[in-house]
């Protein structure tokens, strides 16, 4: 029975197509795993801009947007019918086009933002059985897809002939090659243990369980350092307090989507939560087990609920990061990256080759957990004693 | 060690986050058309006109002496003197105005007029939910909208109403003293007349009348 | 040649071709990238799916950046006035129209490849892997070395600037 439940939208997709012909299978199955996509993760997005309203206003102690639910009844849904007014608004809007900007980037600008964002989609396992493409080089997919959105990046910031919107992007691209890096290394430790780039793999490999206890990959050393990695990471890839330079309201308005108005701004936005779901479902998979349960006792409960509420745990975290941190300045986010991240991302490399290695007892823990903490200690230290706090040098400006 | 700050900020966040749901004093902020916070007591919005008594036709203070009309930096208050009189709270026989408009999308709530008003008679409103589809009629105010008694100006500002009443009623004091002494000295002129009379009609006789003092005047 | 194929060779072709023609040298870059992605598909369609996501990782998503950062640095956003081809590119074309059929007409007439095509080799990512870790371990190795010195030179010339600044600055304040 829970497992029928499990299973329902692997069963209705081939209920559905069995009615098709033949020949059109493949594309009509493709057709309504994009559709899936299309319904389930903007659905998510129309939420979450509700719900990180909502949650920024508790931590600032005021109630969050609570008025608008149902249309024309007293029924206020606490405020979640929020997202259906500010659709129409974005969709109603003028759309301005500034005279000097270069037209065909400019518009084509949001639509490149969010097709890899879609397409990096087809790879994640959202459920058991629940993945679009079962790509055998799935993560390799997945980070070659989202190096595409620097171009739209650049696009929508150099084509609004604006300075703002021109920094925004050079601090964007900036910082996205930057954290690419330690994202990417932090994966690799994954890859090194599973022995697979498929993340389908990934997840079977978590899913098993001793005394009632998931081997989830965040519950080993080098998996709870590289998680870690990945979350700052993705925070700054997906350009998030304290890593939302640039976007800073306070400095450049919106950074490189300043000049975008109407349905094309919406798009910039739905193509960034986009994003960061999508680089928060890859984080899940590596580390948190993907689609499994935490505890042998509540496997019944179906996978893709396992999924969506890891995500939309992750989100609340993003979105407490985002109520608490102040913006860092650039030459921090930049010493962030390059001075500790990357080499805690390295030495994690070495710790999870020493895991893979030594045979599984009380010491490969001693060892890599002395190891991991020895190295974070050392650097924690380094960049913190590096903080130059004296008087700002402007090098060009003087 | 580094992160220990940030997982203390963590912490007074996700204090917050719950505390508001828990504890209501938390909240800074109220839920605004169903709640409202309490005013400050030198609130000003609009200026209105304060009227005595339950008629606010027979009541109003105003005397149409137009001193705000021209002290009205945005020239906002429109007044039209009446032609005939009628008694003001003090008994005497007074111009009341005709027509007294306040523009209300022009007013800048100075509060000018209600300083240089010798009838205490214009004062400031704290009403703010004046929002309206017309904003030509809507939003300019007549007579008989901004007439309110003085219990409400008491109610609202009990501290200036207070003074307010209190030059009212020295004033009040002053003309009804003055009208006393007017009447005790009408009695004595009225008794004059009479001895005067009496001692003309008396005089053949040639009786000698001793004058009584006059009455002294309180 | 199947239709997709078509596209993307359409794409790719359409993309060089802007890529050399366009005034805006941002655009050029651009259409660049879109050439770069249309090989990528190509390299997909013949199934070598680790040359493919290396060529977006790589091609679209570093060395299209930079080219535009270098573009962005150099140059003014002005685009020239007159156009990118010189008066004689008939003559061009036709001479390289010339040497290219030449060329592929000595090349297939070659008897140094052989006439019939051997079966196409299952390169999954895994196999690349494998080899990379096996047979060409070596010169995976010595290309490692070459770029982190290359790395680091980078870095130190990035840092030199940076170091007689500091000294100039403590001669100052002495």
């Amino acid at each position: 029975m829970f497992d029928k439940l499990d299973q329902i939208f692997v069963t209705a997709l081939h209920w559905l197509v069995s009615y098709v012909p033949e020949m059109l299978r493949p594309v009509v199955s493709a057709m309504i795993c994009i559709a899936f996509v299309m319904a389930v993760f903007p659905g998510v997005f129309a939420i979450t801009t509700v719900l990180e309203r909502k949650i920024l206003g508790r931590i600032q102690n005021r109630y969050g947007p609570n008025r608008v639910g149902i249309p024309f009844t007293k029924i206020r849904l606490c405020g979640f019918g929020q997202f259906i007014p500010d659709g129409i608004k974005s969709l109603t809007k003028e759309d301005i086009v500034p005279r000097a900007a270069d037209k065909v980037v400019h518009f084509l600008a949001p639509v490149v933002m969010l097709i890899p964002v879609l397409v990096s989609y087809a790879v994640l396992p959202f459920g058991k059985h629940m993945t679009i493409t079962d790509y055998d080089a799935g993560l390799l997919f997945f980070f070659a897809v989202g190096g595409a959105v620097e171009v739209s990046v650049f696009m929508a910031g150099w084509s609004s002939r604006n300075k703002y919107s021109l920094l925004g992007a050079m601090r964007a691209i900036a910082q996205m090659v930057s954290y690419e890096i330690p994202l990417i290394l932090s994966a690799v430790t994954v890859v090194m243990v599973v022995g697979s780039l498929n993340l389908s793999e990934i997840v079977k490999h978590q899913n098993n369980y001793t005394f009632g206890i998931a081997h989830w990959h965040v519950f080993t050393p080098w998996g709870l350092v590289g998680f870690v990695l990945f979350f700052i990471a993705s925070l700054a890839e997906s350009n998030r307090t304290p890593f939302d330079l640039p976007e800073a309201e306070s400095e450049i308005i919106a950074g490189y989507f300043t000049e975008y108005s109407g349905f094309k701004f919406a798009l910039f936005f739905l193509g960034e939560y986009l994003g960061m779901f999508a680089i928060i479902g890859l984080g899940i998979t590596l580390f948190l087990g993907g689609w499994t349960s935490p505890v042998s006792f509540l496997t019944w409960i179906p996978s893709y609920v396992w999924f969506l509420s890891k995500l939309m745990a992750i989100v609340f975290v993003f979105i407490w990061i985002r109520g608490t941190l102040p913006r860092l300045r650039m030459d921090q986010l930049m010493n962030f990256a390059w001075k500790f991240m990357l080499p805690l991302a390295l030495i994690n490399i070495l710790v999870a080759g020493i895991w893979h290695y030594m045979a599984a007892d009380w010491q490969r823990w001693l060892v890599c957990s002395a190891i991991i903490f020895g190295a974070y200690a050392i650097l924690g230290r380094g960049l913190m004693q590096n903080q130059n706090f004296g008087k700002r040098i402007y090098r060009y400006a003087e | 060690m580094l992160g220990e700050q940030i997982i203390k900020g963590m912490a007074v966040t996700a204090r917050n986050f719950f505390g508001s749901y828990v504890s209501k004093e938390r909240l800074t902020t109220v839920q605004y058309p169903e709640e409202h916070l309490a005013q400050k007591e030198n609130t000003r919005q609009f200026p209105f006109l304060v009227y005595d008594g339950d008629d606010w036709e027979k009541g109003l203070r105003c005397v149409a002496c137009q001193i705000c009309e021209k002290e009205c930096p945005p020239k906002c208050i429109y007044i039209v003197k009446s032609k005939d009189k009628k008694p003001d709270y003090k008994g005497q026989p007074q111009i009341y105005p005709a027509t007294v408009d306040i523009d209300i999308s022009v007013c800048m709530s100075c509060q000018i007029c209600v300083e240089v008003c010798p009838f205490e008679s214009i004062k400031m409103d704290t009403k703010f939910e004046l929002s309206t589809d017309d904003r030509f009629g809507g939003l300019l105010l007549t007579k008989d909208k901004l007439a309110k008694p003085n219990s409400y100006y008491q109610q609202m500002h009990p501290h200036d109403a207070a003074e307010s009443d209190a030059v009212i009623a020295a004033e009040k004091a002053k003309a009804e003293a003055k009208a006393k002494a007017a009447a005790e000295a009408k009695i004595k002129a009225d008794a004059e007349a009479k001895a005067k009379a009496a001692a003309a009609a008396a005089a053949p006789i040639a009786a000698p009348v001793p004058t009584t003092p006059p009455p002294t005047a309180k | 040649m199947s239709p997709f194929f078509v596209i993307t060779g359409i794409v790719t072709l359409l993309g060089a071709a802007f890529a050399m023609s366009l005034r805006n040298l941002v655009h050029c870059a651009l259409a660049m990238a879109v050439a770069f992605s249309g090989i990528a598909a190509l390299y997909l369609q013949l199934d070598a799916q680790f040359v493919g996501f290396a060529e977006i990782l790589v091609y679209v998503g570093a060395i299209a950046i930079l080219i535009v950062f270098a573009i962005l640095l150099t140059r003014s956003g002005e685009a020239p006035e007159k156009s990118v081809l010189t008066s004689g590119w008939m003559a061009g074309i036709a001479v390289s129209a010339m040497v290219f059929t030449m060329l592929g007409w000595a090349v297939l007439n070659s008897s140094a490849i052989p006439k019939e095509t051997s079966p196409a080799p299952v390169a999954t990512v895994r196999n690349v892997g494998d080899a990379l870790m096996t047979r060409f371990v070596l010169p995976l190795e010595i290309i490692g070395l070459v770029l982190t010195a290359a790395m680091i030179g980078a870095v130190i010339i990035a840092l030199k600037e940076d170091s007689q600044k500091s000294k100039s600055e403590d001669g100052g304040q002495q």
